[in-house]
């Protein structure tokens, strides 16, 4: 047991070396920073340029290979270097985790607990007027992608401010409101407002996904011999559905659950950028933009590893789940 | 005594198609009802029926009457009602029977408290109990395991601890012991015998395995194409059928104390319920047919005192298996073995790593799948290779087909030893040597013509296909114009001629056969084994043939060889080795077979062999047998134990016997079929 | 692996020719019976009618710009409307469904075929080859898809959309791709492949004359399920300006301009979400009839 999980763990290890040591050459060669000196009035000289690329580790004029050996020289000791602008990716990062998480946290939970729940219901009436609702929203769901979802609901949400509520009450841009005066209250309020939306946004896929995926499962544990053991037993339909169908089912969807997880780190992407939550996933897009080498490395490192966490977690929460599996 | 159980007209239907038509009969307090038929008749879909317990598409009609009261039709409450504690059910596949993530002392305590109002402390300790009726082995530490840290027996041993939680009135028991080992549906048999003795239920036994029920039941209902053609008490049914659907299929068993004569299969195969025939649904396929039998369907005819037969011609109809088996007197043929050694294995070793969990997967033994083995086949032979499951069997059958170097021992394929093959060597042995396997469906690519299908080992090896492939649908029986088909158009028996034909193709020396008729109904797999005998003595093949089932190998081996836990227990002539088989293995294995014949079964005296196979990562010391052998508990004395205890027997050849050698420091020859 | 036509006509000679429905027409015929794949397929259709034959009707291509008319609401003339720099919205949209079809349809071909292959290979072999083949897999699902994606889209370009073609399914290939291999694995143990090794076949050629084909059912489903997969990483990429490259349009790029002039001009952002949301709500659809019609036995469809 010990030794399969050292070896796995090294196997992760070298995934996580090879894919962030991949995004960092792919993104040194792609990424240009000294475009970002080019517009800048005045024009700073070349030799200023050159030292402030040099003092970054951005400088293309220094080989490719010894910048990388700089820049993993640096992750060794956890430090993923600074950003275009001078400041520590370290730092930003730390609170951008913070903000990401939050926000994917409570997506995946709304979206996985109500996914199941209509899931479960639907199968147990299959084909029936609830099924068949759940199955037809659910399909119209999962061909809307983030960007056009998060796009209506910020339409929607506009739309009823003005109309419906007549003042704010939906806020569409930003975690929470900034120099707002009033009690803590408020500020709780204040950012719930800001959640709704991007929460919306997140789970409203998830709960689609999830329940189609509860649904399947059950269905396949519905006809099982087992819950036919069950019912000769004695027991109710209710009872044997709830105590051997669904704990049964719940297997394969609690173990998908945390693999999405990861998945979804870098999905919150879209509906942080549009939402102007100052995530990982819009430091992403930006840094893009900036052509922030060291931050596109530092975010891909991030989302290996939680990938590969939720990998792990997935299996142990499987192990933990199923006596089979665990034997 | 008046009936427990009383259905009578029940039907079940499937959007539309029949699957039960009209079925009544009833069950007494005590008595044993046994309902045989094969795959297709509706016998198990009538008793989940019984039970409430068919998918929501179904439609049943007629009466269903427990103690009198009305069952068709009342609400689900009611039915919960029922269920567990009034009727019980032991399922076919243990395997899936219970709860995975439940332990299954949870489970059984769940039935105790579905019907009674005790604590779970109070149910927990019944469940033990019952753990303990069943012959569980340190029950209150094994009610703490989970299901699929049981074996198949001991499962099955659970779900009816589970039935017999409520002492209920009627226990259905629906193919109990087919998904089991000969050994372990001995046992378990003897499961179902003490809970009925305990709980004074009656019992219906549904089952394909007319052997099972003549020992067990006291009356019989044969059910064909959804409707019951033929019930009585079950000496009636064995001896003076009026039925000649019943009449066929007692001919058509191949039978461990019978030697080899030639079956009479059933022509034809059963109907597809949605497309019945009109009148008899067994006329087709009816050697006794006439016109007037497709005229209409003929009601139950009262034959005798509660015997009752669908058949027009009920009065003509004679037990004719009994007077088959007078007119084959020439059965045992002297066999000279030949001269040309076909395939020879020495020693063969094969060993498998021992994996543990499915996400964290580590090593945590080794298997010792096959330790040891030796048997030859010389041309024109047939060697069965019998034993249950875990016995290495298919392991050994694999190590041959491979054509790898061995990891221990030799294996001589047609003269060239498989440690030492030369690429032009191996395209020969393959060609040479073919296999048939047990699923015939499995065994042909669903998505080829049969065509494509015989074709490819011709275009493999560089023959041309067109002719040769009428030739060989002829050589099994079938039409040219099945060429055009898919595997799925055609019935099992069919498809399995078809596995034979693409063995064929290439005309080859050594046909390996992997159980090929086990999944067969009956009154098919005769027809096969005929083929396959015929085939043999006009083509001068040799087989390999592999089976679990001792009563098929006896009608097609010369020689058999008896395996447990990886070696050879017992190897000879088969006429030598059924008629007095010396080691204790084989006597208990022969004894534990269920004779389709009631007066014998009930007067035989069964060898009952105790738990489990032990597991083959840990075999016992010595004699691999000596954990469960009865000689070795009963019979000897400490002084002879200790041999068996530390040195493994080989296997020798007895005293007096041309052909028959059995791994036993103590063999000694015992008749027990 | 059909019947050549000299054995064919020798069949035939022998009077009773006779062809059984093949599986072929089988699952068309449920596929046809269902009511989500007749209405998913007539969408779909519909859909491909309208982005290739639409441009052929309407008076403006995308390339016009009507200089009397910016910003303008649906009308005879623009039938969709206009954009801020007098762009006829209808023509730009059928311009950007074009190619969202065309990169949807190619991507998910390329990553089905490239899924086929490896986790075939990775299933039948096992051993050395399977662990490589393994780890390649892995290492692209740890890479972020996006990010790479969005770091090499300078090198699209325009007009280098095969390229991004090529990139895309390289991110969609990997989950198919270990869940062929695990079937793969198990359609090895079937018999009638260990028929065919032990007839002396040669492996490639047993995966790729048993091994794929029997695994054809779930490949089509999950080339069809991939179409709208690669349609919406287009739309995605293209809306944060890292796919399709302007002077072609998508419906990403489209609908990123669209959401910002959505509040005052509803007719630039709607039609081309509607059409994008109804496209891929067809392919899904018959992706999911798909599944049904291969696989009668499936719980779902009973």
């Amino acid at each position: 047991m010990a030794g399969f999980l050292a070896r796995r763990l090294l196997n992760y290890a070298v995934l996580i070396v090879v894919a962030a040591s991949l995004a960092y050459l792919l993104a040194a060669i792609a990424l240009d920073p000294r475009s970002n000196y080019a517009d800048r009035t005045p024009k700073p000289p070349a030799t200023v340029v050159d030292a402030q690329l040099t003092a970054l580790n951005l400088n293309d004029k220094t080989p490719l290979l010894q910048r990388y050996a700089t820049w993993a020289g640096g992750v060794l000791h956890g430090d993923f270097g600074k950003s275009v602008a001078g400041a520590s990716v370290n730092e930003d990062l730390k609170r951008r985790m913070g903000v990401t998480f939050r926000l994917v946290m409570l997506g995946l939970i709304c979206g996985s607990l109500l996914g199941v729940l209509l899931g479960a219901a639907a199968a147990v009436r299959q084909y029936g007027w609830f099924d068949r609702l759940t199955t037809g929203v659910s399909f119209v769901v999962l061909a809307v992608p983030v960007v056009v979802l998060a796009n209506i609901l910020i339409l929607l949400a506009s739309w009823a401010n003005f109309r419906l509520f007549d003042r704010q009450v939906f806020l569409v841009s930003g975690e929470y409101s900034v120099g707002l005066e009033a009690g803590f209250w408020g500020h709780v309020v204040d950012r719930l407002q800001h959640l709704i939306l991007p929460t919306v946004s997140l789970s409203v896929g998830l709960i689609a996904v999830f329940s189609r995926y509860q649904r399947n499962m059950m269905l396949d544990v519905i006809g099982a011999d087992f819950v036919r053991t069950a019912l000769a037993k004695g027991l109710s339909r209710r009872q044997a559905l709830t105590r051997h169908a669904l704990r049964t089912a719940l297997i394969p969807v609690m173990t998908y659950f945390a693999f999405t997880f990861g998945a979804l780190l870098t999905g919150a992407t879209f509906t942080e950028k549009i939402f102007g939550w100052h995530g990982l996933g819009e430091q992403l897009i930006n840094s893009i933009f900036t052509n922030d080498v060291n931050t596109v490395a530092a975010i891909s490192f991030l989302a290996a590893v939680s990938v590969l966490c939720a990998s792990l977690a997935s299996d142990l929460l499987h192990a933990a789940l199923d006596p089979r599996v665990r034997a | 005594m008046s009936p427990v159980l009383e259905v009578s007209d029940l039907t079940v239907s499937f959007g539309g198609v029949p699957a039960v038509r009209g079925v009544s009969y009833s069950v007494r307090p005590g008595e044993v009802l046994g309902i045989v038929g094969e795959s297709g008749s509706g016998k198990s879909v009538a008793s989940a029926a019984i039970m409430g317990l068919l998918p929501p598409g179904a439609r049943v009609t007629g009466s269903v009457r427990l103690h009198g009261r009305e069952l068709i039709g009342a609400s689900q409450r009611q039915l919960a009602a029922f269920r567990g504690k009034s009727i019980s059910m032991v399922f076919q596949d243990p395997l899936s029977a219970l709860t995975p993530v439940y332990r299954v002392g949870d489970q059984i305590a769940e039935a105790v408290r579905a019907h009674q109002r005790v604590s779970k402390e109070n149910a927990m300790v019944k469940a033990v109990e019952l753990l303990d009726l069943v012959g569980i082995p340190r029950p209150s530490e094994r009610a703490l395991a989970f299901p699929h840290e049981f074996s198949g027996g001991m499962r099955q041993r659970v779900v009816i601890a589970m039935a017999i939680a409520n002492d209920p009135d009627v226990i259905i028991c629906d193919e109990p012991t087919t998904a089991l080992d000969v050994t372990i549906q001995a046992q378990v048999l003897e499961v179902l015998k003490r809970a009925q003795a305990k709980t004074g239920a009656a019992i219906i036994m549904i089952t394909h395995d007319l052997g099972v029920v003549a020992g067990f039941a006291d009356r019989v209902l044969v059910m064909y194409a959804g409707r019951a053609v033929e019930v009585g008490a079950v000496d009636d049914i064995y001896y003076r059928m009026r039925m000649p659907y019943t009449a066929g299929l007692l001919g058509s068993i191949p039978r461990v104390d019978r030697g080899r004569q030639p079956l009479v299969p059933i022509e034809g195969h059963p109907p597809s319920p949605a497309a019945l025939p009109p009148g008899c649904p067994f006329a087709p396929r009816c050697p006794m047919r006439v016109e007037a039998c497709d005229d209409r369907e003929p009601p139950l005819f009262e034959v005798g005192a509660g015997h009752g037969a669908a058949c027009i011609r009920w009065e003509e109809v004679r037990p004719d298996g009994l007077a088959r088996q007078a007119a084959a007197g020439d059965t045992s043929r002297l066999r000279v073995r030949g001269e040309r050694t076909v395939l020879a294995v020495r020693g063969l070793v094969k060993d498998y790593p021992l994996l543990r969990g499915a996400v964290f997967k580590r090593r945590v033994g080794t298997v010792h799948a096959v330790a040891g083995v030796s048997f030859d086949i010389r041309q024109g032979e047939t060697l069965g290779l019998v034993g249950e499951s875990g016995s290495g069997k298919t392991t050994t059958l694999t190590q041959i087909l491979e054509l790898v170097p061995p990891q221990r021992g030799r294996v001589v394929v047609l003269g060239h030893d498989t440690a030492r093959l030369s690429r032009g060597e191996r395209t020969e042995i393959r060609r040479d040597m073919q296999v048939v396997f047990q699923d015939p469906l499995a065994s042909l690519d669903p998505r080829m013509t049969v065509h494509d299908i015989l074709a490819e080992p011709l275009r493999t090896h560089g023959r041309p296909a067109g002719r040769r492939i009428r030739e060989l649908l002829a050589l099994v029986g079938l039409e040219s114009s099945h060429a055009a088909r898919y595997p799925q158009d055609f019935s099992g028996g069919q498809r399995q001629r078809i596995g034979i034909a693409r063995a064929l193709a290439l005309e080859p020396r050594l046909l390996v056969l992997d159980e090929p008729v086990s999944a067969l109904d009956v009154s098919i797999q005769a027809g096969v084994i005929n083929l396959l005998d015929s085939l043999k003595d006009r083509l001068g093949l040799s087989y390999l043939f592999v089976a679990h089932d001792l009563a098929v190998v006896r009608h097609i081996a010369d020689r058999v060889a008896v395996m447990y836990l990886g070696r050879i227990a017992e190897i000879g002539q088969v006429e030598a080795v059924y008629d007095a088989p010396a080691h204790p293995y084989t006597q208990a294995l022969l004894s534990a077979i269920p004779l389709p014949d009631p007066v014998r079964e009930r007067s035989r005296e069964r060898i009952l062999l105790e738990g489990d196979l032990p597991s083959p990562a840990n075999p016992p010391s010595g004699c691999r047998f000596r954990t469960r052998c009865p000689k070795f508990r009963a019979e000897l004395t400490d002084e002879e134990r200790s041999l068996c205890v530390t040195v493994e027997p080989e296997v020798r050849p007895l005293n007096g016997a041309t052909d028959q050698g059995a791994a036993c420091h103590y063999a000694e020859k015992r008749g027990v079929v | 692996m059909t019947l050549s036509d000299e054995e064919l006509a020798e069949e035939l000679t022998d009077g009773t020719a006779y062809r059984a429905p093949s599986r072929l027409r089988v699952v068309t015929g449920r596929f046809f019976r269902s009511t989500q794949g007749r209405i998913g397929f007539a969408v779909l259709a519909l859909m491909f009618l309208l982005a290739f034959a639409g441009p052929l009707v309407n008076r403006w291509s995308y390339t016009d710009k009507d200089l009397t008319a910016f910003m303008r609401p649906p009308s005879a003339d623009h039938w969709f409307g206009t954009l801020q720099t007098g762009s006829d919205v209808f023509a730009v949209t059928l311009r950007g469904m074009q190619k969202s079809l065309i990169v949807g349809l190619l991507a998910a071909l390329v990553s089905t075929a490239l899924a086929a292959v490896v986790g075939a290979f990775a299933g039948y072999f096992r051993g050395w080859t399977e662990r490589s083949l393994t780890w390649l897999t892995d290492l692209l699902l740890v890479l972020p898809a996006f990010l790479i994606l969005a770091i090499i889209s300078p090198l699209f370009g325009s007009g280098q959309w095969v390229v991004f073609v090529i990139m895309l399914a390289l991110f969609l290939w990997m989950v198919t791709s270990k869940i062929v291999r695990g079937m793969a694995i198990s359609v090895k143990e079937r018999e009638f492949v260990q028929a065919a090794r032990y007839m002396g076949v040669p492996p490639v050629r047993i995966i790729f004359r048993h091994v794929i084909p029997n695994l054809s059912s779930l490949l089509i489903v999950d080339a069809t399920l991939n179409v709208s997969a690669a349609i919406l990483t287009e739309t995605s990429l293209s809306y944060f300006g890292f796919g399709i490259q302007p002077p072609d349009v998508s419906f990403g790029t489209l609908i990123a301009d669209g959401s910002r002039t959505a509040v005052y001009a509803p007719w630039t952002f709607w039609f081309v979400a509607g059409l994008l949301v109804v496209t891929v709500l067809a392919v899904n659809l018959m992706g999911d009839a798909l599944r049904d019609a291969f696989d009668p036995s499936a719980k779902r469809s009973r």
